[in-house]
Parts: C-alpha cells; structure tokens; sequence
C-alpha cells in the first residue's frame, strides 16, 4: 500500500504527462498481477499452471475457430478441412431458428418474437407502475395474438401446422407455455403442501414427488407413447401439445417446491396477524403470504426456467424438431457430413447466451434482494 | 402453525379426492377399452419370453436367446455402473472447482467461474451428443489409438483402461477395501481415547485404495494386436460420452454446492478459531469444513439423484441404459407399452425414493443441532 501513495499525489497527477501517466499505468498493472497472481510461491506456481493450460488450450481453439476457419461459400466444398466450416452454420441458419416453417410466413416468427419481447421488457425492467398488469397482459393477450400469428389460419395468415414448427421457436414455445401453466400449478400445488387439509396435502405430495421422482424423458415418452391410450377413442391430440403438458406437469412439481421455499421463508406472524384482522383463508394467502413469498423466490423461479429452457431440447428424443433436432437433422445431411464440432459448439452457444441472459437477470435480482431486506 | 380448517373447507376436500378418483377412473377405463379394442390385455407375464436382441454392452452375461426380464437386469446394470462412475467423477472434480472457485487467486477463480457459468448455462443433452458425436466420434482408429499417460488408450472404438488383476481367488482384501470405504462416512463420528476422528476419516477411502492395490498381482496393459485393441478394460465410446456429459454438468453445480456451504460457515466461526490462535490449515480442517460437509449433504443427494435420473439421457446416444432398452427396443417389439413404461417409471422412483430416504437417514445423524 505504501508504495502506490506517492503515485496518488496531486503534485504528481498534476505532473503527469502522458508518458508518465502511461507508466505508471503499466507499474500500477504490474503491481495488482503481482498483489493478484504472484505474492507467494505457491500462487506463483498456481498461476504459471493456470497460463500453461491456457496456452495449451487458448490458441490451438483460436486457430481452428477463427485463424483457419471458412465462413465464404455455398456448400462444404468452400471448406478445406483445416478450421471450422462456418458455412454450414450459415447456410443451415434458417433452420435452427424456424425448423421448416415455409419461408415466406417467417415474418411472423419474427413479429411474435418482437411482441415477446415488447411484453416481457415491461414486466422485467426494475421499476415499473403496475407490474402485475403487464404480467397480466404477458399471460393473457400475448399469447392469444403470438397462438394466431403463429398458427394462422385467419384470413389472410394461410395455416401452418405445428410438424412444420422446429428450431429454436420450438424451445421457446415449449417454454413459454410450460412456464405459464407451471406457475399458477406450482403455487396451488405449494399451498396444497402447507395446506391443513390431510387428503389435500396428500395428494400435493403424491403429485410432486412423483413428478420429481422419475426422469423427464420418461414423462415426456408417456406423453407422447401412453396417453393415447388413455384417451376416449377418436380424441387426438397434437404432439406439441402433448409435449407442452409433460413439461408443464413436470415443472410444476419443481416450481412447486421453489414456491415452497418461499412460504416457508414468510415469517408466521404474517399469517397469523392476517388472521387476527379477519381475513379469510385465500385473503391471507393472495394478500399477504403469496406476495412477500414470491418475491423471495424469484431467482429460484428464474433458475427453474432456464432448466425448463435447457430441457427444451429432450423433446427432439421424441420426435420434435427443435433447435437440437435441427441440429442434428443438419449434421446427418449427406451434403455436410462431418460438422458435428461446428453443429454442436453453434447449438451449446446459441442456449449459451438465453441462459446465460435468463440467469444474469435472476442473480442481479437476487443482488437487489440483498440490498432491499433489512437484516 | 397452521390455522384448524373451517368445517367447509374440510368437507371440500373430499369433492376434491372424488374428482381426482372420478378422472383417475375414465382414464383406466378409456385405457381398458382401447387395450381391449387391440386384443392386448395388461400384464408383466411378457418378460419371461425371449428377447432375440443384442445388447453391445453388458455387465453380466448375455446372449439373445436370454428373457426380456434378464434385459431389464442386464440394462439396470448399465445405468447403475454409468451412475456411479458420474457421481465418483462428478464429486471430485466439482471439489476441485469449487475450491478453486474460493481461491485468493484471481486467475484460478475465474476460470473456475468460466467453467462452472459454460457448463451450467448449456443444456446437459447437447454437451453429451457433443462428447459422442464432435469428441469421440473424429477420434482416429484402433491403429492409431492415442495414448494417454497411464498406459491408458483412446480410440474411436472407446476408451481402453488397464485391467489390474487380483491375487488368487477368495482373497478378502478386495472385500475389507469395500467395507472400508463403505464405512468412511460414519467413522466421522466415532471417537478415539475422546477424540473425534471427524476430517481425519477422509484418509479411510486412501487407505482402501491401499488395501486394494496390495491385492493386485499384476497390470495387464491395453496393447495393440492386429487391427484392434487388446487387454485391459474397454469402456465403449457411448459410456464414455455418457460418463463425460453427465460428471462434467454435474460438477458444475456441486462446484456451486461446495463454494456456498464453504461460504455458508459463520464468520464469527473463523473468527473464533483465529482468536484461538488455530493456524490457517487448523481454522479449514478442523471449523470450516467439518460444518461445511454437513451442510454439503442435502443438496449434493439431491444433485447426485439429478445425476442418476439423468442417466436417461443415454438414449439420445444409444447407451444400453434402462430407457434405451425398455423404452425404445423392448416397447417396440413386445408392443407393451404401458407395461414397459410403468416398469421404468418404477425403478427410477425407487432407486430416487431410497436414495434419498437413506440421504435423509444419515442427514439426521450429521446435521447441525439448530438452536
């Protein structure tokens, strides 16, 4: 500490010319690599470990992605083989965000993308009047209009079934549908946990432990293999749809138990003041318990998205085609045989960065959290 | 505490059990139409016939003149062994990280927080087709196997291990390693002359370790012979890419575990152990993590149960494993689809049920007496 004083001085800030600003700025980097990386020998050696692997990784990765990569050209004959074959990706582009949806009505892929995003920025952004009216609206009158845009079928939208659907629509849609139905399920099945009624109780904790209980895979194939046989003949269901459900069931159970947590964070003398003013059971839960709870639980319910998110992709086992099964539909092209590494790295990238997005929100929510409870 | 429910809301509880049975009820009978419509009736009498099918990988012997129920032994097997490689795999490196994600060096921390920010913001079943189809798969042949140091070899066909063979038959050396290693997590809290073994038991599984390697009699390394690889242990690519999807992924949330129990100790903790006069290597071993560990046991169980459940994923890269075989091959063939699914449904929620009963178990028996 003592040696940087001098440097800090008005006399010397006044000085300074850029030469000597400049090192100085190299001597006060010095000094923080050597406080940071190198102050005893045994940070010394971890350090020079840590630049090894670097090296060892770094620069071999650079080379194969950028220095000797090929991005120009139509079909794999543009690519020598040396780098990565970022062509296939270019071409195959289409493909990973809309699946086979007929090219010309993508614009309204697009324009539901942008509606998403007009009624999910009001619901995020961190201080907004009437926020429950815009999640009210997300919930409601977005998903109608995103349902006929997308689906169509209205005059002058011709209709496009959902087998022409894929790509990372798909992920998105599943998504949005599953954290919708998840929610409202998750907090009744929660209250039903707490609750003082022993059959509803019970059957709470049947309902999520079973969902927790068994792989969502297996959800998933019974939904899509079992239940038209536990349909009345002649009922069919869309195989999205039947999707859509598993994954609502199955996230419930988890949102369930984040909810959970929440309640139990809400301290009894909330409830038991509410009661003491003559509120009746729901009052107290929509007044007073739900809303401190949930509050409290919003980085566990932002986690749970992004593994629902994640989890998107198990669908392409069932025969969907979403952005891990165009993917692979893409990689099994006769056309571009051999580009797993370019198909895969591009797929783990693109939920790379919605995750990635999803959690940093979750965890700067959590961060605001920390500060708004007084301890 | 719970308000008494009202006399009404008790009584509205039983509407809600009859609709739960009412829809339960046109379900099955919907289902028994439809199975009847078929000329299928239900039952498990289908896994006594022969299931005619290869099954590449198998722990126990297996021929295709074998029952589907051997199918379903030879495959629970297979998702058992997978399991316990990822969870062995996935605790030590996501010790690792997660210490490393404690470190006072900043270029050790953040990588680990790469690391751990990559792999937990990827979906698990892109990273395993990613090992199976990028990594493994454009590995070069048997003739130009890689070696990796260990006399371990790396090939298209797998991953060939050296095979240690034991002593003669019936030695009890193998055995007391186990009983060993079994034993590690209760000899925490046995006493010695008054003395509590706590983080000292650690050095048990070192020592079972030790127990078994006395046994080995000799090595017998991987060779090259002809066009393949001979000798040794050869794990087949889709184990492999299983093992390396599912411990990776994992790691990274335990490295999250082990970072917030750690940080999760009371400072005044430490505090109290500096005012002490404990040295630094004294305040870890013997105040931070004894509290840490226990704080580490539910969410570890519940991510080791991830882990197993997860195994699942192997059906996307035709790992043998329970799903593959009896969601995939054995529905399709026998056509019992209700059957099969139930049979799967049921031994995952056993093995979830039990794991964490026994998780619980111990948890009560370790955990921190709250005040």
């Amino acid at each position: 500490m003592t040696a940087e004083i001098p440097a800090r001085s008005p006399a010397h800030r006044l000085a300074g010319h850029t030469a000597g600003s400049l090192s100085r700025g190299i001597r006060q980097a010095m000094n923080a690599l050597r406080r940071n990386l190198f102050n005893s020998i045994g940070n010394t050696i971890l350090s020079g470990m840590m630049l090894a692997l670097f090296w060892l990784v770094i620069p071999p990765f650079v080379d194969w992605a950028v220095t000797h990569a090929t991005i120009a050209g139509i079909s794999k004959s543009a690519c020598d083989g040396s780098g990565a074959c970022w062509t296939f990706i270019k071409v195959r582009l289409p493909s990973f965000f809309y699946g086979s949806f007929p090219p010309t009505e993508r614009w309204r892929v697009d324009l539901a993308a942008l509606l998403l995003v007009a009624f999910g920025i009001p619901v995020l952004r961190d201080r907004v009047a009437r926020r429950g009216l815009w999640v009210v609206l997300l919930l409601t009158v977005f998903p109608v209009l995103a349902g006929v845009l997308l689906v169509g079928g209205v005059p002058g939208l011709p209709y496009v079934g959902t087998h022409l659907w894929g790509g990372l629509l798909l992920n998105t849609t599943i998504s949005f549908v599953a954290v919708a139905g998840s929610l409202p399920l998750g907090m009744a099945l929660a209250l039903g946990r707490r609750s003082g009624l022993p059959i509803v109780r019970m059957l709470s904790i049947g309902f999520i432990e079973l969902w927790r209980g068994v792989p969502l895979l297996t959800v998933l194939f019974m939904a899509t293999v079992m239940l038209p046989l536990f349909l009345p003949h002649g009922i069919t269901i869309d195989n999205l749809v039947r999707a859509m459900v598993a994954l609502t069931l199955f996230t419930s159970a988890y949102m369930a138990e984040v909810v959970r947590g929440g309640l139990q964070g809400v301290p009894s003398g909330q409830e038991e003041a509410a009661y003491a003013l003559g509120l009746k059971w729901w009052q107290v839960q929509y007044c007073v318990v739900l809303p401190q709870a949930l509050r409290l639980v919003v980085p566990g319910i932002v986690n749970t998205v992004v593994d629902l998110f994640k989890d998107t992709t198990l669908v392409t086992i069932v025969g969907l085609f979403d952005m891990l099964g165009a993917v692979n539909q893409a990689i099994n092209d006769p056309a571009w045989l051999g580009l797993a590494k370019e198909g895969y790295a591009f797929a783990a990238l693109l939920f790379f960065v919605c995750c990635f997005a999803m959690s940093s929100f979750g965890r700067r929510f959590e961060r605001r959290l920390e500060r708004s409870t007084p301890r | 505490m719970t308000r008494r429910p009202s006399r009404r809301a008790t009584a509205g509880q039983w509407l809600l059990l009859l609709a739960v049975v009412a829809v339960v009820w046109a379900l099955l009978r919907s289902a028994g139409h439809n199975l009847a419509q078929r000329n299928m009736s239900l039952g498990f009498g289908f896994l006594g016939d022969q299931a005619g099918f290869d099954i590449p990988f198998h722990l126990v012997s297996w021929t295709t003149f074998d029952t589907y129920g051997r199918a379903l032994l030879v495959c629970s097997l297979n998702a058992l062994l997978v399991s316990v490689m990822g969870v062995v795999a996935s605790t030590a490196l996501g010790l690792l990280i997660g210490v490393m994600r404690l470190s006072a060096n900043w270029l050790v921390r953040n990588t680990a927080v790469a690391f751990i920010e990559l792999i937990r913001n990827t979906p698990q079943l892109v990273q395993i087709v990613f090992w199976y189809a990028a990594v493994l798969q454009a590995l070069p042949s048997a003739r130009q196997s890689l070696a990796v140091p260990g006399g371990i070899l790396l090939n298209i066909r797998g991953l060939y291990l050296p095979r240690m063979i034991t002593g003669p038959d019936g030695s009890f050396l193998p055995w007391l390693a186990m009983l060993v290693l079994a034993g590690t997590p209760f000899a925490w809290r046995l006493r010695i002359r008054d003395a509590r073994i706590g983080v000292k038991a650690l050095l048990l599984p070192l020592l079972a370790a030790a127990l078994f390697l006395a046994d080995v009699d000799r090595i017998e390394w991987p060779a090259l012979k002809g066009f393949n690889v001979a000798g040794g242990i050869g794990l087949p690519p889709e184990l492999v890419a299983l093992w390396a999807g599912l411990s990776i992924y994992s790691a990274a949330f335990i490295a999250e575990i082990v970072r917030s129990s750690i940080q999760a100790v009371p400072r005044g903790q430490q505090e109290a152990a500096l005012s002490l006069g404990l040295k630094p290597r004294q305040r870890l071993l013997l105040i931070v993590l004894p509290q840490a560990l226990r704080l580490m046991v539910p969410p570890l169980t519940s991510q080791y149960l991830n882990l197993i459940k997860n195994s699942s994923l192997g059906a996307a890269i035709a790992y043998p494993e329970i799903f593959e075989i009896f969601a995939g091959t054995v529905l399709n063939q026998s056509g019992r689809e209700i059957e099969t699914i139930i049979i799967v449904m049921a031994i995952f929620l056993v093995i979830n049920l039990l794991t964490s009963a026994l998780m619980n178990w111990y948890n009560r028996r370790v955990a921190l007496v709250g005040r």
